[in-house]
């Protein structure tokens, strides 16, 4: 064999491979997009792919899952319970932790070691270590099962992460920037405000789409703070019970699943580059 | 679902710090994140640890009690075994299949396409990722129409079906933690993907003049100056996969000996309104991820240096 030969075969291998693995593991996905248009009676006899060989057969398709699932389901809902609890729960964290890692990252206080030392100790601190307590507290107050208390709990949670990158990347400004003013108490919400905040915007949002979708992902803080109350349960909560009560009735779950997954989607296809940047940012590199 | 124990990574070089300000400023600006830091973790910490002592509605004493039960209770071993069963298999998956594809990307030109598709179930919840995946392991018994792709894949080979998720110790689980690699091979991709091209392309041509051949090449140059992220990258996938709960809570509900230590935790709390043995099973869970804290506290005390 030549050496050309084998060239060519070991690029068509590595093609091959590539694009195997790309297959895999779109399947899952493209099968949920499928069925979630298919007739209940076309899912239960046949497998989605039957689709593939006519797919310009239209009256083998249909709306009518999603009508179900949105209006009669409770997934409309939901999906609207979702974005009340994920916006605000967005941003009231990072708008704290910009304060807090402004104030690490360039003012001289006592205790400044022992505070960073304790975000970065709570960043592995396990979310089920605080369940117990902070629900007994809500009950009292009344802030269970209400959206306010799910805000205040996924703020809480997401300190230590936003914190840790935001001092990062505020503690690296250059600080020439910091000369300039004279600083006392007005002057450093000045700076704050002007020069740190309008330098920060990258971060930001690389931040803002991680707690989005943290946020919006989450099942096992809703199911704690907020209960099964189907007023106020986010999407994953509610699909989870639709799991239990419709397990064999997969149109109707995969609509359920699609719908709940188009806002990230659109999130993560349209801002990639930020969230690229902020695992890059957070995780390994320097 | 995020890691909020990212792997911390070298930080910054301290610089002297630059503004002067009163000394109350300083906690003016921290006040709001200090209040709900304390509110949400740090109290509750305490708290619960001071409740795994105590009996199920918190008022006996029961001394080590909790946690002998969380150590011999028939189930929590079988959550314990699944644990590590997911650490393992989990994280060395996932960074393997990441190290692979980013080696593999960088030679052929769609690269941002593959990567896209690989990364994409990092958008979707772990509770979407079930459900699609439970459709995948659709099981109907033999000579019915399989809907699920893998047994109808079976069928196509005349082979018998498969219950997926039924079917222990080992079918089950390793199907369940399969959900969570599709999930998450994408960041490990991302992350050593950035890291392999930080290396200089000259190193690479200087050992492919030299007459090394591709497989030497990865294994003398590539791999080592990679250990590093490797390193933090596996230790961060398995400190997150510990806690691992949405999965196993949607798709078995840790039926069929496929239990979790979070499962197990929610359900005490919940189910059985145990808040003594629930707690315990916290603390468990706590003292578990504990080695990464210190690691992270030591690195941060190195830096400050």
């Amino acid at each position: 064999m030549s050496e050309k030969t084998s060239r060519v075969l070991s690029r068509g291998l590595l093609h091959t491979v590539i694009i195997l693995i790309a297959v895999v593991w779109l399947i899952p996905t493209i099968g949920v997009l499928i069925t979630s248009f298919r007739p209940a009676q076309d899912v239960a006899n046949n497998g989605w792919w039957t689709v593939l060989g006519n797919m310009f057969d239209s009256a083998r398709l249909t709306l009518r899952n999603y009508n179900v699932v949105l209006s009669r389901l409770g997934v409309g809902r939901a999906f609207l319970n979702s974005f009340i609890i994920t916006i605000p729960a967005t941003i009231i964290p990072l708008s704290i932790a910009l304060l807090a890692a402004y104030a690490l990252g360039w003012m001289k206080f006592f205790g400044h070691t022992f505070v960073f030392m304790a975000i970065i100790a709570l960043l592995v601190v396990p979310l089920q270590m605080t369940f117990i307590p902070v629900l007994r507290i809500f009950n009292k107050l009344g802030l269970a099962g209400s959206f306010p208390g799910i805000w205040l709990a996924h703020s809480g949670y997401g300190l230590p992460l936003a914190i840790y990158m935001l001092y990062n990347s505020i503690s690296g400004l250059p600080k020439e920037l910091f000369d300039s003013a004279s600083i006392d108490g007005d002057s450093s919400f000045h700076t704050f405000l002007y020069i740190v905040l309008p330098l920060s915007v990258p971060i930001v949002a690389s931040l803002a789409i991680f707690q989005f979708l943290w946020v919006w992902n989450d099942l096992l803080v809703a199911l704690i703070y907020l209960g099964g109350t189907p007023d106020v349960a986010p999407i994953t909560v509610q699909i989870s019970s639709l799991v239990g009560s419709y397990g064999q009735d997969w149109e109707l779950l995969t609509a359920a699943v699609f719908i709940s997954i188009v806002p990230s989607l659109i999130i993560f296809f349209s801002l990639q580059r930020y969230f690229v940047r902020g695992i890059l940012a957070g995780s390994v590199k320097g | 679902m995020w890691p909020p124990e990212v792997a911390t990574n070298p930080f910054p070089v301290h610089r002297k710090i630059k503004m002067y300000t009163k000394k109350s400023t300083p906690w003016l600006y921290l006040a709001p994140a200090l209040v709900l830091l304390g509110f949400f973790l740090i109290y509750p910490s305490f708290h619960t640890l001071y409740l795994s002592f105590f009996d199920k509605g918190s008022n006996v004493f029961v001394g080590a009690g909790n946690y002998i039960y969380a150590f011999t209770n028939r189930v929590m071993l079988t959550a314990f075994r699944n644990n590590a069963l997911w650490v393992v298999v989990f994280s060395a998956i996932t960074v393997f299949l990441g190290l692979v594809l980013a080696v593999l990307l960088d030679r052929v030109r769609y690269e941002v396409i593959i990567k896209s598709i690989i990364f994409m179930p990092m958008a979707i919840s772990f509770v979407g990722a079930s459900v699609i995946w439970k459709f995948v392991y659709a099981f109907r018994p033999a000579g019915a129409p399989q809907i699920g792709i893998l047994n109808a894949l079976l069928q196509t080979f005349h082979l018998p079906p498969v219950a997926w998720l039924i079917e222990r110790p080992w079918v089950n689980n390793l199907c369940l933690i399969l959900v969570g690699i599709w999930v998450w091979t994408g960041f490990c991709l991302v992350v050593l993907s950035a890291s392999y091209k930080s290396i200089p392309r000259q190193f690479l041509e200087a050992a492919r003049v030299d007459g090394a051949n591709e497989w030497k090449i990865f294994w003398r140059i590539i791999f080592p100056l990679l250990v590093p992220t490797i390193t933090v990258l596996t230790t961060t996938m398995a400190v997150f996969v510990l806690k691992v709960f949405d999965i196993i809570y949607v798709m078995t509900n840790g039926n069929f000996g496929t239990e979790v230590i979070a499962n197990r935790m929610y359900k005490e709390m919940f189910q059985f309104g145990n808040f003594g043995r629930s707690s315990a099973i916290a603390v468990v869970l706590l003292v578990l991820v504990l080695p990464m804290m210190l690691l992270n506290l030591r690195r941060f005390k190195r830096e400050e240096k």
